[in-house]
């Protein structure tokens, strides 16, 4: 379990950190918390020829309003999103997706940037942006440009970061008066992966039906899932336990979930059916400020 | 592979030393400075057997590299002990039977300071997801909850004394 060897560099600035990235070809990899990309390369699945740290570059690790987006830097460690206490309250669904990573001490060192540039199908923040339908600020050599999330993830483990470039920043769109979200896991211990994960994140209109709603789901698919027909189903209409029950079947019919230790295929897509149904009702709830 | 010339302050005592790149942090406390407290477990991330705290934070030692850490202030359960004198945690963990072989209880002690100096008060709820990220599996546990509680309200006693 002793990773390959590797040079190590520690950029001072952004710029410094891509041009590392653009010498030193695409066997450099980048190190922001690395508690996805260590892991890898004491596995021996990653065997980066460069890393380079980015955690030592002033700046990156901020988490504000601004613009109409709640921006979360690159370096914004996970255990950030659990201590502040205007993040539960306006983002309950970002707060209960950190809460359910890993642990303490993972997060104390994870960021949210990693866990989405991996790329893998089973970390948790994939789904929830989603669901958010934030976007992805990519900064390389010729400047900074943004990436719907819909367009980030594009294979197996595999983001729209080209060589070169870093994901520098996660915009969430703020949201409107009466929003509620949550997200919904289960895992065969805390900390683990997935069995299946449902985010949701929903606006009702001033009649109480819903006029917005955004559902990502975790680890049944070979990419973080976008459960578009259920959205479709949801949206004009008002909240009932019928309406909540055929998008959770749209929700499965979107899934395709592989046999593994985790469970069953058929037992994952159950998981889905019943997950959404609760996690709307509960964002329902809390779009509407009861809980 | 390149080396490092890196300076770690370690129970505040500063430490300067050539690693490689590749050398993990828990390798660089145990097998380069002998400070063999804190234990590998899982090797995976998963048990917290090698916790320390990272800038007062609570890390694990085996997914970190000691080239990151240049530079930072470390604490290993080698530093708990101040004067002779046994951390409230360590005296709980004694008091309460917190332990039986042992072996995942630095990195217990060492997640317990973090958590109640965050968090002064833990309800047994909070302390319980609050070790999440640490396994035992000798005590079922409990003993250790009670273990943190005892801490907890010793730290608290403590506080007021002084205030």
């Amino acid at each position: 379990m002793i990773p390959p060897t590797f040079d190590y560099l520690v950029p001072a600035t952004l710029p410094e950190a891509i041009a590392l990235l653009h010498e030193h070809g695409d066997e450099a990899k980048v190190l922001a918390g690395g508690h996805s990309l260590i892991p890898a390369m004491r596995l021996r699945f990653a065997e980066p020829s460069h890393l380079i740290d980015i955690s030592h570059i002033p700046g990156l690790d901020y988490v504000r309003e601004e613009g109409g987006f709640l921006k979360i830097g690159t370096m914004a460690r996970e255990v950030v999103l659990e201590d502040l206490p205007w993040i539960s309250e306006r983002y309950p669904l970002l707060v209960d997706t950190t809460k359910m990573i890993a642990d303490p001490q993972v997060r104390n060192l994870a960021t949210v940037g990693g866990n989405l540039a991996h790329g893998d199908p089973a970390n948790d923040h994939p789904a929830t942006m989603l669901a958010y339908r934030a976007e992805i600020e990519i900064t390389g050599a010729s400047g900074a440009r943004i990436v719907p999330i819909d367009e980030f993830f594009t294979d197996f483990f595999t983001t729209a970061l080209e060589h070169g470039e870093i994901l520098t920043e996660i915009r969430i769109p703020i949201p409107p008066s009466r929003s509620g979200g949550c997200y919904l896991k289960v895992e065969r211990k805390v900390g683990d992966y997935a069995a299946a994960a449902v985010a949701v994140q929903l606006s009702l209109a001033a009649d109480g039906s819903i006029e917005q709603a955004g559902i990502g789901l975790t680890n049944v698919a070979a990419l973080p899932t976008r459960a578009v027909d259920a959205e479709n189903a949801l949206r004009g209409q008002q909240p009932s336990d019928a309406l909540f029950a055929q998008a959770g079947q749209l929700a499965a019919d979107a899934s395709s979930p592989a046999d593994d230790l985790r469970g069953s295929a058929e037992y994952k897509l159950t998981l889905i059916r019943e997950l959404i149904q609760r996690a709307l009702r509960r964002s329902v709830e809390r779009a509407q400020g009861r809980s | 592979m390149s080396k490092h010339s890196i300076t770690i302050e370690i129970n505040g005592e500063s430490f300067t030393q050539e690693v490689d790149s590749r050398k993990l942090l828990i390798h660089f406390l145990r097998d380069d400075l002998a400070l063999t407290g804190t234990h590998i477990g899982c090797d995976t991330s998963s048990c917290g057997a090698c916790t320390i705290l990272l800038n007062g934070k609570s890390i694990k030692a085996c997914t970190f590299f000691a080239v990151q850490a240049n530079n930072q202030k470390i604490e290993t359960i080698e530093g708990v002990e101040q004067g002779g004198q046994l951390h409230p945690l360590q005296e709980g963990f004694h008091q309460e039977h917190g332990l039986q072989c042992g072996f995942c209880t630095p990195g217990m002690i060492m997640r317990g300071k973090e958590l109640l100096e965050k968090n002064p008060n833990p309800t047994e709820e909070e302390i319980r997801w609050g070790i999440s990220g640490n396994l035992c599996r000798c005590t079922g546990y409990s003993n250790i909850i009670k273990s943190i509680q005892y801490a907890a309200n010793k730290l608290n006693e403590k506080q007021e004394e002084a205030a």
